[in-house]
């Protein structure tokens, strides 16, 4: 009886030398390949909680599509939002190619067994932050996301090209407003340095703990889940965004903020990486209401989807029958 | 690698050394580079005024299916409902561009700074009782089956009216219109489909899809009524006279009812138009309260 195992076991070794061998030659692992369970669990974990901070994050910007300002500002929000909940289908998607299912998924954003980005937590309290969030937020996430697109896992990574090419184009969207603004009324450019202080730190938080509080991001590393380091990508996003914040025009709020002439790199004050535990655990000015949102959707609609399963099976056997 | 430096370029250096990127957002003026000529023969106040009419039926319900970008029942939903009020919106900026191109801005030019294009300073700066829309889509969305059952009602009589309006005689107005009908068609079907799924899905889909009908019906007994410069506009083959469609749109409803499993009302008895006069309820009001709040608060600003 025991030979099985063994075999299994052989089998498992070579499965994993295969695995590793695709890694190490920098080659893509696709669905129907065997990986590691550990490799498959990550993946699932931070494929999802990227497309529920896509989901929650059409929320703080979708407050404004009724009152965008003008019919021009309002289209383009609502092509931004809606871009947002593609973006969360196609990494649902990716993320079922693993095994994972989307309903399921979703039920564990809403009982809060699965975190989404802590930055959709906090308000939008001006139109000025649907450009902050376009710039400084997505900014952020492009410098995140693009080095994805080099995932190991196929699927992923060709999510991530068509996301990320969106996302700049959204980048781009929202900096234009904020040009927009600042040449504007004096309530307007105040309305934008009012935005940009109150969204600096939480997008420089967007990049995760420091590489020496980072528990998961060595295996990552090593699986090519992850290309860069935390404090890597916050340094890259930090020295492309101070000269955008000079052009604009806007004080970015950290006196400790200068050039290093020396490495050429910029160097910024202390992150408050309590808040960002506060925040991320569930803390935060608009946690509550996030998920109530996505929980109202899921709830208050669900004869809907009922419906549309009961049409479908009416039809299809009336179909059989025929 | 290589991606990942293009993405980082086209970031950095679009920009062209100005730090101006170049946008290419398709959303730009509505009408640029369009010849807005009003062709001999035709009254440019009527135009523009029929343009209002039309632009604001396409503005508040685009607001309304907005309301149902992240409350929408799946993820697809919220794509399409998205869509559609995309689709919509850019209507209602062409018609309403069309209205100030021909000098139709009442009040509201007085009121917005002159920065401020035409679209704008009708969609923001006019009061309710300017509104030209008819009640069926000023109502408020109710339950995802009653929004259907509207969406289905109002996109059947809009697309009617549309290909109808591809032969005016304002080149402008048949333009928007022939862009007009691909769209109005795509929201008919996916409206009448969610009908059907809902008419004949399961009890309670069915009692609300029905519930949903016997509200919006009421509203449709205004819609086919044309207004003086409607009649006006049609002699001279400009407008559409919406009495002339009401047998194909009732066609069409009914259709869609009978395979949805659900009963049509009786049309409602033709009623004098009250929308397209300025005649409101008080939804509306709360309506362009959201809309316009933010842009009436910087009359001199531009966004």
């Amino acid at each position: 009886m025991s030979t099985p195992t063994v075999e299994h076991s052989l089998d498992e070794a070579a499965f994993h030398e295969h695995f590793d061998a695709t890694i190490a030659a920098d080659r893509r692992i696709e669905p129907r390949d065997w990986m590691p369970e550990g490799y498959r669990r990550t993946l699932i974990r931070q494929i999802a909680q990227h497309a529920h901070s896509e989901i929650i994050g059409m929320q703080p910007e979708g407050d404004w599509l009724l009152a965008a300002p003008s019919l021009r500002r309002k289209a383009i929000l609502l092509a931004k939002v809606q871009d947002e909940a593609g973006h969360g289908m196609y990494l649902y998607s990716a993320a079922e190619t693993l095994g994972a299912d989307r309903a399921d998924l979703t039920d564990k954003l809403i009982e809060r067994k699965q975190k989404y980005s802590s930055i959709f937590n906090y308000a939008t309290l001006t139109y000025a932050d649907v450009g902050v969030i376009g710039w400084l937020v997505d900014g952020a996430a492009i410098c995140n996301q693009v080095p994805l697109c080099r995932s190991s896992y196929g699927p992923y990574a060709r999510a991530m090209i068509r996301i990320c090419k969106e996302e700049s184009f959204h980048q781009r969207q929202g900096y234009e407003l904020l040009m927009t603004m600042m040449r504007g009324t004096p309530a307007q450019r105040a309305m934008v340095q009012d935005a940009v202080d109150r969204w600096w730190w939480p997008s420089l938080m967007m990049f995760g703990p420091p590489d020496d509080d980072s528990p998961n991001s060595a295996q990552s590393m090593a699986w090519g889940i992850k290309r860069h380091s935390n404090d890597e990508l916050r340094q890259r996003f930090v020295d492309m965004t101070v000269p955008q914040a000079e052009f604009l025009g806007v004080t970015l709020p950290d006196p400790e903020l200068r050039l290093d002439p020396e490495t050429g790199h910029h160097r910024f004050g202390a992150i408050d990486w309590d808040e960002f535990k506060r925040v991320i655990s569930g803390d935060g000015p608009a946690n509550a209401e996030r998920i109530a949102r996505r929980r109202a959707a899921r709830d208050d609609n669900a004869w809907v989807t009922e419906a549309a399963t009961a049409y479908a099976t009416k039809h299809a056997a009336r179909k059989h029958s025929a | 690698m290589a991606h990942e430096e293009t993405v980082y370029e086209a970031l950095d250096h679009a920009s062209g050394g100005d730090g101006h990127w170049a946008f290419g957002t398709g959303f730009d003026e509505p009408l640029a580079g369009v010849d807005t000529t009003v062709p001999e023969g035709i009254d440019p106040a009527d135009l523009g005024e029929y343009c209002l009419m039309l632009g604001d039926d396409a503005l508040v319900l685009a607001q309304q299916l907005t309301r149902w970008v992240t409350a929408a029942p799946e993820l697809e939903e919220e794509v399409a409902v998205a869509n559609v009020a995309l689709d919509l919106l850019g209507q209602a900026r062409l018609l309403l561009a069309r209205a100030g191109s021909v000098g139709v801005l009442g009040r509201a030019r007085e009121q917005a700074t002159e920065s401020i294009p035409d679209e704008d300073a009708l969609a923001y700066f006019r009061d309710p009782d300017e509104y030209r829309n008819t009640g069926l889509v000023e109502a408020p969305n109710g339950d995802f089956a009653r929004t259907m059952v509207r969406l289905l009602a109002a996109a059947t009589v809009r697309l009617a009216v549309f290909a109808r309006l591809r032969d005016s005689r304002d080149p402008v107005l048949a333009a928007i219109a022939a862009k007009g009908v691909n769209e109005l068609a795509y929201h008919r079907d996916h409206a009448a489909r969610w009908v059907l799924r809902l008419g004949d899905g399961t009890e309670e889909s069915h009692r609300r899809a029905q519930a949903g009908v016997d509200t919006v019906w009421p509203l449709l007994d205004d819609v086919c009524t044309a207004t003086d410069l409607e009649v006006r506009l049609t002699a001279a083959g400009v407008a559409v006279d919406p009495a002339d469609v009401r047998d194909e749109v009732s066609d069409v409803l009914t259709q869609v009812l009978e395979r949805a499993t659900l009963t049509a009302p009786d049309w409602p008895a033709a009623a004098p138009p009250r929308g397209r006069r300025g005649e409101h309820t008080p939804e509306l009001a709360e309506l362009l309260t959201d809309l316009q709040g933010l842009a009436r608060q910087h009359p001199a600003a531009t966004w």
